[in-house]
């Protein structure tokens, strides 16, 4: 179904929310082509529950706009619900209903008359490799059975937009690369899909543009490849033998990038590289002429860590409160 | 582009009767869910028959034909215990949130539960009115009457299951719809009629069970087995059952549609 409104899949302006005293969004400002893949990166507690929840009208923003192909989140709730899919951050899924069943009951309330509501649930349950457990109640399903379930109710209204809230989280990496699979398919098929997920390597691989989100607000916004490199293409991480030689660690490898960061817990001293694989040779001999003792020295690609790190200067998780990602349930 | 009033109207009675299969689906497809909207009534009519009948002395030619209208009266209101638990399950398990984000009607949820429920009720009290009769209930009246008496009660019992799943849904826990259900049903229900003749009571307590609307279901549900009149109580029940649904069905409605 297409509502035929021209503009962005998705267009967010100054967006706030706040529960009582904590606040979740501190404006957030977004737009999303349409036929993309986009990916919402961030730890837990960021606010990306939130925005998705907001967008996809299950609670209201406190102040800002937001609007999924032309259709405002406030006001036009029930239209922007036929446009949209949604498979949440917790599966739902009637557990004492069969796979099939459970994709039918969604047919039918999305007002698509039985015979339609049928075969669009047989299709999915193909798609998603659920044939020989189709017949069965979810509650016998595994963990990702369940999730390919929950996905796949999210697509029998051939939405225009799919929201996506971390919908590998818990799953096993055979799990995970078959969505993953799924999910490609989907963006091949012109469907815009907005991704929330903590994992750079999912935002990597599946979303076309991501944008980072901290503390409620979005702290940086691009492709992979040019988020990647604000860290500075990869991470050296060097951990002294010695606590006391921490400080010269970070003198050190302070001359080879910007910003290192010191972890007192694990002795680790971590810097992003720009000067590529080579400079190891001079760093590791520039630790030696310090007289300082390494007891481990690592290379490696860039994690949501070091993103965040590179992008606030604070550690992903320590500092995020739990509060406000989940809002009231 | 958007729908005429006519076509969301049929929208909304479609979208109730698949929820009201869906709902009916559970009660079969979990036989513990029968079980225990069944077992507990039993035990209430055989225990207080056999144990405390003896007991009690009322105007009826013995107990059980007391007291079966009053415990039936009893279980269809702990129905709505069930429907404010079946609610807060599905607000617990993630479903509503997919529910809400679709473009079905918003009642269809709360109503298509009710009527589940309802025809749940239409059920147990089926068999605990057959079972009463293995032990020795009859009907007094008409067959009108016979069918007016558990009528009553399953009538009472719909908008009271309506505020029960505006409770249910508005603490959205199952344990909280426990304590609340167990600490709010037994008083209403025991400081009544359904069980001893309120004129057995304190002085102080019998104002407390004739105001009690449920003293008026049990009383005119107990008329009706009787064969008798029941007068201004059916009138009385009847206004109450309008007044609770007038409030109920709305506030259970918008507990359900809230998103702040």
């Amino acid at each position: 179904m297409t509502t035929g409104t021209a503009g962005p899949a998705i267009l967010v302006r100054g967006l706030t929310k706040s529960f009582g005293n904590v606040v979740a969004l501190r404006g957030v400002d977004l737009e999303v082509e349409r036929g993309v893949v986009f990916g919402l990166l961030g730890p837990n507690g960021a606010g990306k529950t939130t925005l998705v929840r907001i967008l996809t009208t299950l609670q209201r923003p406190t102040s800002g706009s937001a609007t999924i192909v032309g259709l405002d989140v406030v006001r036009d709730a029930s239209r922007l619900r036929r446009a949209i899919g949604v498979a949440g951050q917790s599966v739902a899924v009637d557990d004492q209903l069969t796979g099939l069943e459970n994709l039918e009951v969604v047919g039918r309330f999305h007002h698509l008359g039985g015979a339609e509501a049928k075969r669009r649930a047989r299709a999915l349950i193909e798609r998603f490799d659920l044939v020989e457990a189709a017949g069965r109640r979810a509650v016998t399903y595994s963990g990702g059975m369940r999730r390919r379930l929950d996905v796949a109710a999210s697509l029998v209204g051939e939405p225009e937009v799919l929201f996506l809230d971390e919908p590998t989280t818990g799953l096993d990496p055979r799990s995970r690369l078959s969505l993953w699979v799924a999910i490609e398919e989907l963006a091949r098929s012109g469907t815009t899909v907005l991704l929330t997920t903590q994992y750079l390597e999912e935002a990597d691989r599946l979303a076309s543009r991501i944008a980072v989100v901290d503390h409620g607000q979005v702290i940086a916004e691009g492709t992979a490849a040019e988020l990647k490199g604000r860290v500075g293409g990869s991470v050296l991480v060097v951990q002294v033998a010695d606590r006391s030689r921490l400080d010269a660690a970070r003198e050190v490898l302070g001359r080879y990038g910007a910003n290192p960061h010191v972890d007192e817990s694990t002795l680790d001293v971590s810097v992003p590289m720009s000067a590529g694989a080579g400079a190891i040779a001079e760093v590791v001999r520039a630790l030696d002429a310090g007289d300082i003792a390494v007891s481990n020295l690592t290379l490696h690609q860039p994690s949501l860590d070091d993103v965040f790190f590179a992008l606030t200067g604070h550690a992903s998780e320590a500092e995020t409160p739990d509060a406000g990602e989940r809002g009231e349930k | 582009m958007n729908p005429s009033l006519m076509t969301r109207v049929r929208w909304g009675v479609a979208d109730t009767l698949v929820m009201v299969g869906r709902n009916l689906l559970r009660y079969v497809r979990l036989p513990e869910n029968i079980v225990n909207i069944t077992v507990s009534p039993i035990m209430f009519l055989l225990l207080f028959t056999y144990v405390l009948g003896g007991a009690i002395r009322t105007s009826t030619p013995d107990y059980i034909t007391f007291v079966l209208p009053g415990i039936l009266v009893q279980t269809l209101l702990f129905g709505g215990f069930g429907t404010a638990l079946g609610l807060a399950q599905d607000v617990q398990s993630g479903l509503f949130d997919r529910y809400r984000s679709l473009p079905m009607a918003r009642s269809a949820v709360i109503v298509g539960r009710l009527i589940a429920d309802l025809l749940a009720n239409i059920f147990v009290a089926v068999l605990m009115i057959s079972i009463g009769t293995l032990i020795g209930f009859r009907f007094g009246g008409s067959v009108l009457q016979s069918i007016g008496s558990p009528a009553v009660g399953i009538l009472f019992a719909l908008p009271a299951a309506a505020i029960f799943a505006a409770v249910g849904l508005t603490v959205r826990s199952v344990e909280a719809v426990n304590v609340i259900g167990f600490t709010l049903i037994f008083p209403i229900t025991f400081v009544s009629s359904a069980f001893v003749p309120v004129e057995s009571m304190p002085g102080w307590l019998q104002p407390v069970a004739e105001a009690n609307p449920f003293t008026l279901a049990a009383n005119v549900s107990r008329a009706l087995a009787l064969g008798q009149d029941p007068g201004g109580d059916l009138v009385g029940v009847l206004i109450w059952t309008a007044g609770l649904a007038a409030v109920g069905v709305p506030l259970a409605v918008r507990a359900y549609g809230r998103r702040n």
